[in-house]
Order: structure tokens, then C-alpha cells, then sequence
């Protein structure tokens, strides 16, 4: 029987809920208000909130010196083509590991994983070294791998926790009725997985459309994403917070509207397995 | 037939679009008024030449790395680079960067109207490297209205022991006005390029003639106490905090008595749209340690440079003669007005008495770089060169970790005789790691 939760609970509850993510949120929004400030206003102090002379200048400024459009088409190129290539390598690996286990399969795992734990900067030359001779750098699908590769643990680790969660009876009865490998995975494993998946690739695109190391110093103009249309913004000697508030916001635009559209499949694959 | 014609169309445009595809030059730079106005500029540039322009526009920092990288592994991705009077020596030293002996034999261009004091920084054994975009030194800027008010006159040449006590006069807390605002923020090009150019005017140095640390020299010792007794009695709160950018906000909107910073931020200052002091706003040399008479011998110009990587260094080296030309200045005055020329590479500018009348800081300016002297920057006899640097690859990591520990012991979190252990220990291991004492 669900136990009664009275109103004041209730409205505690709310009131905490809002406040966290008003916390969470509050970095965003400052963002998004400062890219309509002036210069000398965005520093003022004590900071004006939201009585302040409202400004476009920033946004015109930020579209005559830079191409957003260039910069916002590579990042949907890197980002979609990473992940795509990613899950293409991905399920078969995750199925294999979750519904063929060997004794090493959590060695293989966490073997994947600690490929993680290396700092970036670490194999940058080796790595810039390889993208110079096979002609890689500044090219979409020289980053395309780079980000597939850096990406590829967590969606392989995503994936096996999801497909481990599907009972193996209704394989193994799907392959009595005579279904083959194949059959199995598109018809039996996808359909149940999906939610899995669907959130596997809006994770891995966000991650992908944020990473900002590799994508700096892989690409110089034609590969460039918006990471690199942000960094362009900071200054060493003059304001630049409203313009660069500004670059900002036009670069998390895009995610953030399909993260918006997206959170109920995004929760509810985060969560799959959690409530059983 | 449908199929002939498609061949033969898809043939023209493909050549149509390999004659119609210029050379194109990439160019990395950093996000600064100059450069973003030349950026605007350059296609005067491609007008004159049909050379097409591809700019990449980075953070200071990232931009370094991201122009190490390449250039360390001939990556062949630049094929101009805007780098600084640090990088120069070095890359240019170990042949990473193409020599512009045509720009210095070319009459027009006359090299030897570039300011000295810069040139011999941007060159090495006599070659120039890099050729100056604009440059830099660090100077006094103080608000007349205070010092009137306080009765206070600020000297040609003032001292530290004068700034010191003008700084605890003026400041005013409950008024939110303190006497002196200075950088604090971490890292060898913030609070440790402020702090070696005082340390250089207290006689202190880096290294002696072994490339031993100094920190535990009684000059340090004195420069260090004076930064943060004066930062804790005079400073603005969270200095510890605080770089060019915050300081420049913070003086904008009268909150600074004094500013020592780079001679860059005059324009800044003096510009009434964005400063609420700009008619109240005067210049003094960078100060001395009482008699000792050694200005802080800060230097610093942004550069353009050819990578030895790029396979178009020609038409790179047009570029760079066009965007460091006295024409290219004369272009600027005539599409943005004399004001906002790029400062401190030509002296012919200086003697341009249009630019005089609309820069009021241009003598100060050409006085601060003038004083500059990166290769005797102490008092002592030191093994490198450099002003408010140290040009040995190691001073990056060196500079930004002795950075920490003086912004510690600004922030209070440990004394000054603390902090100049530590960064003596560190120092030094750093440099026996690099072999330095083999």
C-alpha cells in the first residue's frame, strides 16, 4: 500500500527539488543574462541581475566576426557521426559481454574503463603525430574517430548494464522458434534495449558536443565545432565576458533545446534498471 | 546521353573551382582589440594580393599549447603564428621558426625603424624571427583626482617606497577605494610577470650565473614583503584573485588609486566609453628600488611569425611585412582613427605628431619600452634573458608553480619566508630534473 505523504511534505519536498535545480541551473542562466549586457556592465558590481539595459550587441558582434553556422555544422558532424560510429562498434561488444561472458569479461570491462583515467594531454603528441602522417588533422572524420574512441568505454559500459538487465530466457526462446543471430539482435534485443540505447546516444552526443580538448587541438578551421567558436572569445588583455557569454550561449543552444525535447527518454534510460 | 552531359558538367565545375581556389594562409592569433581589427582589416590584404586569409582565434593560454604542439611535431598546420617575446628566443633557437631576412633587407618595409629594445628581443643571433605586431611594458597608471586631493605629486621617476605609502594615503575602504590594485592572480604570465619585474627592480633575480634559484636572497625576501604588506594594507579584497582583466575592471570604475600594469591598458583607461575615470587618469614610469635605479624591465610584444612547418612561407612573409608595415598603421588611423594604431613597434610613429595628439600616453609608452632591458634585467649577473620572464622552456611550469605559492601568501595562507622556501625547493627541482645541473 503507497504510504500517505501529507501536504507540507509534499510542498517540502517541491521547495527543495526547485531549489536544487535552480542551483544547477543558475550558472546557465547568469550565462545567458550576461550575453545581454554591455561590457562594463557584465563586470559591474554589485552584479545587476535583471534591471540592466538589455542588448543585442553582443549576439551581432559574435555573428559578424565568426561563422556560427560553420562551426554549429561540424560540431552536429563530429558529434552524430561519433556516436553512431560508436554504437555501430558498441552493441555487438556490449552483446557479447552481457549474453556470452567469459571469465575475463569484467577484466575486459574495467580494462576499458581505465583507458579513461589516462590524462588527455598525456598522448596528445603521439596522437597529433598520427593524425599529421595518415593527413587526419582538421578533418571531420579524423575527429570522428578521435571522439568515438575517447567515448567508446562509456558507451560500451552503458549498453552491457542495460543489455544485462534483459532476461536471457527470451533470447534463448527466440532462438528455439529458429530466429538467427541476426534476427535475435534486431527484432528481439533492439526492441527491448531501446530505451537503453536512445539514451546511450543522447549521452554520448552531449558528451561529444562538449568535448573540448581533442576538438582544440585537432582542428584549425575546416573541422573547427563550437568549442572552438567559444575559445575564440576569451581575451587576454580587455573585457570579453558579455561577447563570450554570448558565443556561449549560442553554442549550448542547440543541445539544450534537444536535451530539453529529450529528458523523459534521457531519465527514463538513465533509470532503466534502477527500479526494478 | 543524360550521362555524357552530366560527365561533362561535372568536369567544368571541378575546374572551374581548381582555378578559382586562391592560396589561402591560416592564421593563429590570439583574442585582442589589435588583432581583431586587423582581422577586419585584411581584406585590404587579400584585395592587394588575392592571398584568402583563414583565421584561428584562441584563448592566450590555449592557443600556446595548441601552437606548441604543432610546432614541435611540424604539424604544418599554421602558417603564421601570433606568439609573444618568451616563445621567440626559444623556437627561434631551435630552428622552429623561418628567419625574416626579407623582411630586414627590404628597404620599404625599413626594419630599422622597429623600436630597438623589441627588435633584439624578437631576434636571435641577430635575425629577426618574429616581426612585432605591437608591444608592451608595464608602466604606473594613477587617478590625479586622488593624489590631488591627498596632496600628493607623483615623481618622473617615483619608487617603491613612495608608491607605498601614496597607496596607504589614498585608500578609502569605506569608500571601496584602495590606494593600489596590482595582479595577484596565479601563473607565469599573470602575478609572476608583475612579481618578477618588481623582484628585477629590487636587484633580485631568478637564477645566478649556475642556474641556481635565488628566492632565498635577502632581495627577494625584501620585494615579496613589500607586495604583500602593501596588497593587505592597500589592495582591493580577493586580490589573490585578481589579473589584468579584473584590475582593469576595477580601476574602469574608480575603484583604484594606482595601477601597475601593461602600458596596453592606457588606451583602455583613457577611453571614456567604457571608463568612468578617463579625464582623471595620468602616467608614471614603472617604479625603482630607492637608489638602485633598475626599472622593472617588462617586455612584451605580440608577433607574428612563420613556422618552419608551413609550405607557403612567401606569401606568409607578404603577409607579415603587410600587417607589421608603416602603411598598415596609416591604415588604421585612416579607417578607426590614430588612437587605436598598434602601439610600441615603430618609432616613426612616435615622431608622428598625429598620433601624439591623439594618444596622450605615447611618450610614457615609448619611455616604459625604452627602459626595458631583457638582457640585463637584475642587477645581478644572470644566465637568461627576458623581463618579467625567464625565456627557458621550463619557465612555464616554473613561473605558474612559484605563481601559486605567492598568490598563497598573498591570500594569507602562508608567510612570506614560507612561501620563498618553497618556491626555492621547487624551483630547483624542477630545474635538477631538467638537467640543468649535470
Amino acid at each position: 500500500m503507497a504510504r500517505a505523504v501529507s501536504t507540507r511534505r509534499k510542498l517540502g519536498f517541491t521547495a527543495i527539488a526547485w531549489l536544487i535545480a535552480l542551483t544547477l541551473f543558475f550558472p546557465i542562466l547568469w550565462t545567458v543574462l550576461t550575453s545581454f549586457k554591455t561590457e562594463g556592465t557584465a563586470i559591474a558590481m554589485p552584479p545587476k541581475f535583471l534591471f540592466f539595459d538589455w542588448t543585442l550587441e553582443n549576439y551581432f558582434t559574435v555573428q559578424e566576426r565568426s561563422d556560427y553556422f560553420r562551426h554549429f555544422t561540424n560540431s552536429v558532424i563530429s558529434a552524430v557521426g561519433s556516436t553512431i560510429l560508436g554504437l555501430i562498434i558498441a552493441i555487438p561488444a556490449a552483446w557479447a559481454m552481457a549474453f556470452s561472458p567469459t571469465k575475463r569479461t569484467k577484466d575486459v570491462l574495467l580494462w576499458m574503463l581505465s583507458t579513461k583515467m589516462l590524462p588527455a594531454v598525456g598522448v596528445l603528441v603521439p596522437i597529433y603525430l598520427i593524425f599529421r602522417d595518415l593527413r587526419l588533422l582538421d578533418t571531420h572524420h579524423g575527429l570522428i574517430v578521435v571522439l568515438m574512441l575517447i567515448n567508446l568505454p562509456i558507451i560500451v559500459w552503458m549498453l552491457y548494464t542495460y543489455f544485462r538487465e534483459i532476461p536471457v530466457d527470451i533470447l534463448e526462446a527466440a532462438r528455439m522458434d529458429g530466429a538467427s543471430l541476426k534476427n535475435e539482435i534486431i527484432y528481439v534485443l533492439t526492441p527491448m534495449a531501446i530505451p537503453g540505447i536512445a539514451s546511450t546516444m543522447l549521452l554520448n552526443i552531449i558528451l561529444a558536443w562538449n568535448e573540448a580538448f581533442w576538438t582544440l587541438n585537432l582542428t584549425t578551421t575546416r573541422a573547427a565545432p563550437l568549442t572552438a567558436f567559444i575559445a575564440s572569445y576569451s581575451s587576454p588583455e580587455g573585457l570579453f565576458w558579455a561577447k563570450l557569454s554570448a558565443a556561449s550561449t549560442l553554442a549550448i543552444a542547440p543541445i539544450l533545446i534537444m536535451g530539453w525535447f529529450s529528458q523523459r527518454q534521457l531519465v527514463r534510460g538513465l533509470t532503466f534498471g534502477a527500479v526494478k | 546521353m543524360r550521362l555524357r552531359a552530366l560527365v561533362i558538367g561535372s568536369c567544368s565545375v571541378l575546374a572551374l573551382a581548381g582555378a578559382a581556389q586562391a592560396q589561402t594562409l591560416t592564421i593563429a592569433t590570439v583574442n585582442n582589440g589589435d588583432m581583431i581589427r586587423m582581422q577586419g582589416l585584411s581584406h585590404h590584404f587579400t584585395e592587394e594580393t588575392g592571398i584568402e586569409l583563414d583565421w584561428v582565434t584562441l584563448e592566450e593560454n590555449v592557443l600556446r599549447q595548441r601552437v606548441t604542439t604543432d610546432i614541435a611535431t611540424q604539424g604544418g598546420q599554421y602558417d603564421v603564428m601570433t606568439i609573444g617575446t618568451y616563445e621567440v628566443p626559444i623556437w627561434g633557437g631551435q630552428d622552429w621558426l623561418v628567419g625574416l631576412d626579407g623582411l630586414t633587407s627590404d628597404a620599404e618595409y625599413d626594419a630599422d625603424d622597429l623600436i630597438p629594445a623589441v627588435r633584439d628581443a624578437l631576434s636571435v643571433d641577430g635575425t629577426l624571427h618574429a616581426a612585432p605586431f605591437y608591444a608592451e611594458s608595464a608602466m604606473i597608471m594613477y587617478r590625479t583626482d586622488l593624489f590631488e586631493e591627498a596632496g600628493l605629486e607623483m615623481p618622473d621617476q617615483p619608487t617603491w617606497e613612495f608608491i607605498g605609502d601614496a597607496a596607504r594615503q589614498i585608500t578609502d575602504r569605506d569608500a571601496e577605494v584602495y590606494g593600489i590594485c596590482l595582479r595577484g592572480l596565479a601563473g607565469w604570465g599573470e602575478n609572476m610577470a608583475f612579481m618578477t619585474a618588481l623582484a628585477n627592480s629590487y636587484g633580485a633575480s631568478w637564477f645566478d650565473m649556475d642556474w641556481e634559484p635565488q628566492f632565498d636572497s635577502p632581495e627577494w625576501a625584501e620585494a615579496l614583503q613589500f607586495y604583500v604588506d602593501l596588497m593587505t594594507e592597500a589592495g582591493p579584497p580577493g586580490a589573490s584573485s585578481n589579473g589584468f582583466n579584473e584590475n582593469l575592471a576595477l580601476f574602469q570604475q574608480g575603484r583604484c588609486g594606482m595601477w601597475i600594469d601593461a602600458t596596453v591598458a592606457a588606451s583602455f583607461v583613457t577611453n571614456p566609453e567604457d571608463s568612468e575615470v578617463a579625464e582623471d587618469v595620468d602616467f608614471a614610469l614603472f617604479p625603482t628600488h630607492n637608489d638602485l635605479g633598475n626599472n622593472g624591465n617588462w617586455l612584451w610584444a605580440w608577433s607574428l611569425a612563420i613556422p618552419a612547418g608551413t609550405q607557403q612561407a612567401d606569401a606568409a612573409e607578404q603577409f607579415i611585412s603587410w600587417a607589421t608595415s608603416k602603411d598598415y598603421l596609416e591604415l588604421v588611423a585612416s579607417e578607426e582613427g590614430w588612437a587605436n594604431v598598434p602601439p610600441g613597434t615603430r618609432t616613426s610613429l612616435y615622431e608622428n605628431p598625429e598620433y601624439r595628439e591623439a594618444a596622450a600616453f605615447a611618450d610614457m609608452t615609448l619611455d616604459a619600452i625604452n627602459s626595458a632591458d631583457t638582457i640585463n634585467q637584475s642587477v645581478q649577473d644572470t644566465p637568461y634573458t627576458g623581463g618579467q620572464f625567464v625565456a627557458i622552456p621550463e619557465f612555464q611550469g616554473i613561473g605558474t608553480a612559484v605563481g601559486q605559492i605567492v598568490s598563497s601568501a598573498l591570500a594569507g595562507q602562508t608567510t612570506v619566508e614560507q612561501a620563498l622556501q618553497q618556491a626555492q625547493q621547487v624551483t630547483r627541482m624542477e630545474m635538477e630534473r631538467s638537467g640543468y645541473y649535470n
